[in-house]
C-alpha cells in the first residue's frame, strides 16, 4: 500500500526516508525555502521551509513524512512568518536588488516577491562586508551572503576542497574562506567547482560578466518560483 | 575671486528670502536670496544637493557593476548615466570600437531618453510659464492646466514621452533603470516585433515634434523683448560634436567656444578633459564649479545643454532639424545667442532631431543583429562622455588588476551649468525683484529662469511639477518677517 499524508489538504505521496520538502517537490507543489538543495544534505538553518505538522511548526527539510501526517504550509499564519525572516535576511546584509547582477535569477528576492513582501519593514543593519576580488574568475560579495550554507556543503562534499566555512556564531555567524590569508585567491577553488553554481543569492560571481541576460528573460522573469520548483529545480 | 551678487558685502543686516524647494525642476534645489530694508538684492545663490557620496559609494564595487549601479544617482535620466558609465568601462575592457549593432543599439536607447526628457520638460514642467505667462494665476500655472485650455498639445506631450519611454523599454528592459548596455556592448538587440511597433508611431512623433519647434519658435519671437534678454549673461560654451561637427548626443570629441564663438579647443580627445577642464569648490555650495583651464576660474566657466550644443556644432545631419537649427541661427543674428529663455527652442530642436534619428535606426536592420560585444586588451583607467538631455556627462574611473573601481570622478550635466545659472538668476533678481515687494510671481521668475536650464537637481522626479515651495522672509534676528507658500 502505497505511503500518503496530506499538505494543505491534498494528498501526497511519499517513499520510506523522504522528507516533507522532497515528497511535495515530487508532487509539484512548492514549499518556499533557501538552505534546501534537492541535491545536498539538508542544513534546516533558513526556517523558510516550516510547516506545522499536525499543529507543530517543523522544518519540512529535515522533517521525515509520515503515513498520514497532517502538513499546513501555504496558510496565511505561516506565510506571515515566512515573511518576516525574509526581511529579517533583507537587513542582516546589504541586498541592493537594482543593481545586483543576480536581480531576476536570485532566489531570496524571488522568495520576498512570492511571499508578497512590499519592504523590509525592519532596520537595516548596513554591515561593513568587503567584495574579495583576490581570484582571477570569480568575486565573492559577501555583502549577500544568507548563510544557507550551499557553498559549504558543495565545496566539502562534491568538490571535496573545503573552500568555504560558516564561522561565529548567532548573529555573528559569518562565511569565510578556508585559507591562511582568507582570501580565495589563495584557495584552489575554480569556476566549475560545484560550490561556484549553487549560491542563491549573488555572492560568488563569475567576474568580468555581468547582467549579461537581459530583463525578461531572466530565470524569474518567466516563471515566478513557485513555478520553478519541482523535485530538481 | 568675486561674482557680482554672489557674495554680500556685509550680509549681517539683511532679510534672507529662501525659495525651497525650487518648483518644476528635477530633483531638490534651493534659492537664497539676501534683502536690505529698501528690498534691495545684496546676494544672490542656487544651492543644489551633490553626488559626491555617490562617487565613494562606488569605489570598492567590480566595474561590470557600475552602468548598472549609477543610474540610480537620477530617476529622470539614468539612461545617460547607464551609458556614461558604459562607455568608460568599455574603454576599460578594451573595447575601442564597439559592433555596429551595439552602437546603434545604444544610440537609440539614448535618443529614446533624449526624446522623452525633453518631452517632459517642456511640455510638463515649461509649457505652464511659458502659454500663461510667468506670473499668470498660479493655480492654472501647471500641467493640468495646460491640459484644460490647450488639450491637444497636452495630449501630445504625454505621447511623445510614452513613445521615448518604449523605445528605452525595449532597449533596455525596464523604462526605468534597464541594463540594456554593458561593458564591450550590449546585451540584447531588438525583435522585429518590437522594432515594428515603434515603426508604427514614429511618423507622428517626427510630426508633433516639427510641431513642438514650431509653437516654441512662434511664442519666443512674438516676445524678442522678453525671450532674447530675460535673465541673459554671455559666457563661454562647450559640447561634444561628432564627426564633421554634426550634433551628435552619443559620441565625438569636445568642442569649445568663447561667448562670441570663437573656438577655445577643438576635436579634444574626452579621455584627457581633466587637462582642459578643472572643478573649483566653493565654500557655500555643494556643487562644485568647472572650469576651462586655459582661461582660468574668473571667466573660464561655461554653458552647457541643448544651447550651447545647437550652437556649437555645424550642422544637424537629419532634414528638419536642420532646417530649424538654420533658423535659429539666422534668428540669432550670427553671432551666439545667450539668452537662457533660447534654451527651449533649442531644446525642441533637438527634440526634433532625437526623433528623426530615431526613425533612421528602426529602418536600420543591424537592430536586429545578435552580434553585440567585443572585447580587447584590459585597461587600468577609462573615461566616458555623452551628451545627456542636459549637457555634457563625464564618468571617469580607475580599475585594479582585482577588476575592482579605485577611483570615480563624475561630472554631471547640471554641474557645468552651475556658474550660468548662478549668473542668470541673479540677472533675473537685478532686474525683477530689486526694490519691489516680493511676492510669489516674482520668485517664480527666479524659477522660471532656473528651469530654462533644465537641472536635475538631484535623484527624486517630480513630474508633475507639484512640489511644495515655501518662501520665507527672516529678519536679522531670523524672525519670520512675511511667509508664502503654494503646495
Ligand atoms: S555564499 Fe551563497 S551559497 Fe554560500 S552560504 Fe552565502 S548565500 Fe549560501
Ligand atoms: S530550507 Fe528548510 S530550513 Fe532552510
Amino acid at each position: 500500500m502505497s505511503l500518503t499524508f496530506t499538505l494543505d489538504g491534498k494528498t501526497i505521496p511519499f517513499e520510506d526516508g523522504q522528507t516533507i520538502i522532497q515528497a511535495a517537490g515530487k508532487a509539484g507543489v512548492f514549499i518556499p525555502h533557501l538552505c534546501y538543495h534537492p541535491e545536498f544534505k539538508p542544513h534546516g538553518s533558513c526556517k523558510l521551509c516550516t510547516v506545522k505538522v499536525n499543529g507543530r511548526h517543523t522544518a519540512s527539510c529535515t522533517m521525515r513524512a509520515m503515513p498520514g501526517m497532517v502538513v499546513e504550509s501555504d496558510t496565511e499564519e505561516i506565510n506571515a512568518e515566512r515573511r518576516a525572516l525574509t526581511q529579517m535576511l533583507f537587513v542582516e546584509g546589504n541586498h541592493f536588488c537594482p543593481s545586483c547582477e543576480k536581480s531576476g535569477n536570485c532566489q531570496l528576492q524571488a522568495t520576498a516577491y512570492h511571499l508578497g513582501m512590499m519592504s523590509p519593514h525592519y532596520d537595516h543593519f548596513f554591515p561593513n562586508r568587503p567584495v574579495d576580488a583576490s581570484h582571477p574568475e570569480v568575486l565573492l560579495d559577501f555583502n549577500r551572503c544568507i548563510l544557507c550554507s550551499l557553498c559549504v556543503r558543495a565545496s566539502r562534499d562534491v568538490d571535496g576542497k573545503n573552500v568555504f566555512a560558516l564561522s561565529g556564531r548567532g548573529i555573528k555567524t559569518h562565511l569565510i574562506v578556508n585559507a591562511r590569508s582568507g582570501q580565495l585567491g589563495d584557495t584552489d577553488f575554480t569556476l566549475a567547482d560545484k560550490a561556484a553554481q549553487v549560491c542563491p543569492v549573488g555572492v560568488i560571481l563569475r567576474k568580468r560578466q555581468g547582467f549579461a541576460v537581459p530583463i525578461g528573460e531572466r530565470k524569474y522573469d518567466k516563471a515566478p518560483i513557485a513555478e520553478t520548483v519541482t523535485e530538481g529545480k | 575671486m568675486t561674482y557680482q551678487l554672489e557674495t554680500a558685502q556685509h550680509p549681517k543686516p539683511l532679510r534672507r528670502v529662501a525659495i525651497d524647494p525650487v518648483s518644476r525642476v528635477e530633483g531638490h534645489g534651493k534659492v537664497t536670496i539676501l534683502l536690505d530694508d529698501q528690498n534691495k538684492v545684496h546676494q544672490v545663490r542656487l544651492h543644489i544637493v551633490e553626488f559626491r557620496g555617490f562617487e565613494k559609494f562606488i569605489q570598492g564595487r567590480p566595474y561590470w557593476e557600475v552602468p548598472v549601479m549609477v543610474q540610480r544617482l537620477c530617476g529622470i535620466c539614468p539612461v545617460s548615466h547607464h551609458l556614461a558609465a558604459s562607455k568608460a568601462l568599455d574603454v576599460i575592457v578594451g573595447a575601442k570600437k564597439l559592433t555596429p549593432a551595439a552602437e546603434k543599439l545604444r544610440r537609440l536607447m539614448h535618443y529614446g531618453q533624449m526624446l522623452q526628457s525633453h518631452a517632459l520638460h517642456f511640455f510638463h514642467l515649461c509649457s505652464p510659464d511659458l502659454l500663461f505667462g510667468f506670473d499668470s494665476d498660479v493655480t492654472r500655472r501647471n500641467i493640468v492646466g495646460v491640459a484644460m485650455a490647450h488639450p491637444e498639445i497636452a495630449k501630445q506631450g504625454v505621447l511623445l514621452r510614452k513613445f521615448g519611454q518604449e523605445v528605452i523599454r525595449v532597449t533596455a528592459g525596464k523604462r526605468v533603470h534597464g541594463t540594456g548596455a554593458v561593458p564591450g556592448g550590449m546585451n540584447k538587440s531588438l525583435t522585429v516585433a518590437e522594432r515594428d511597433e515603434l515603426l508604427k508611431d514614429i511618423y507622428h512623433i517626427v510630426q508633433w515634434s516639427r510641431d513642438a519647434v514650431s509653437l516654441i519658435q512662434k511664442v519666443h519671437t512674438q516676445d524678442p523683448g522678453l525671450y532674447n534678454s530675460f535673465g541673459i549673461f554671455r559666457s563661454n560654451f562647450m559640447s561634444l560634436v561628432g564627426h564633421n561637427g554634426d550634433l551628435d548626443f552619443y559620441h565625438g570629441t569636445l568642442r569649445a567656444r568663447d561667448d562670441n564663438g570663437k573656438l577655445i579647443f577643438d576635436h579634444l580627445d574626452y579621455q584627457n578633459y581633466n587637462q582642459v577642464i578643472e572643478e573649483e569648490v566653493r565654500s557655500w555650495s555643494y556643487m562644485k564649479f568647472p572650469y576651462i583651464r586655459a582661461i582660468g576660474k574668473e571667466h573660464g566657466w561655461y554653458k552647457v545643454g541643448p544651447l550651447a550644443r545647437v550652437q556649437n556644432c555645424n550642422q544637424i545631419s537629419t532634414p528638419f532639424a536642420e532646417r530649424e537649427r538654420k533658423e535659429f541661427v539666422d534668428y540669432a543674428g550670427g553671432t551666439p545667442m545667450h539668452a537662457p529663455l533660447a534654451y527651449h527652442w533649442t531644446r525642441m530642436i533637438e527634440m526634433l532631431h532625437a526623433a528623426e534619428v530615431i526613425k533612421e535606426l528602426l529602418h536600420d536592420d543591424d537592430l536586429l543583429s545578435d552580434d553585440l560585444m567585443v572585447e580587447g586588451e584590459r585597461q587600468m583607467e577609462g573615461v566616458g562622455v555623452i551628451e545627456a538631455p542636459r549637457g555634457t556627462l563625464f564618468h571617469h574611473y580607475q580599475v585594479d588588476e582585482n577588476d575592482v573601481i579605485t577611483m570615480a570622478n563624475l561630472i554631471v550635466s547640471t554641474t557645468n551649468n552651475n556658474q550660468a545659472m548662478n549668473e542668470a538668476i541673479r540677472h533675473v533678481a537685478r532686474r525683477y525683484l530689486h526694490g519691489r515687494e516680493v511676492t510669489e510671481g516674482l520668485l517664480n521668475h527666479i524659477e522660471v529662469a532656473i528651469r530654462a536650464f533644465d537641472p536635475c537637481l538631484s535623484c527624486a522626479t517630480h513630474a508633475l511639477g507639484k512640489m511644495p515651495l515655501e518662501v520665507e522672509l527672516l529678519d536679522v534676528e531670523g524672525n519670520r518677517v512675511h511667509s508664502l507658500s503654494r503646495s
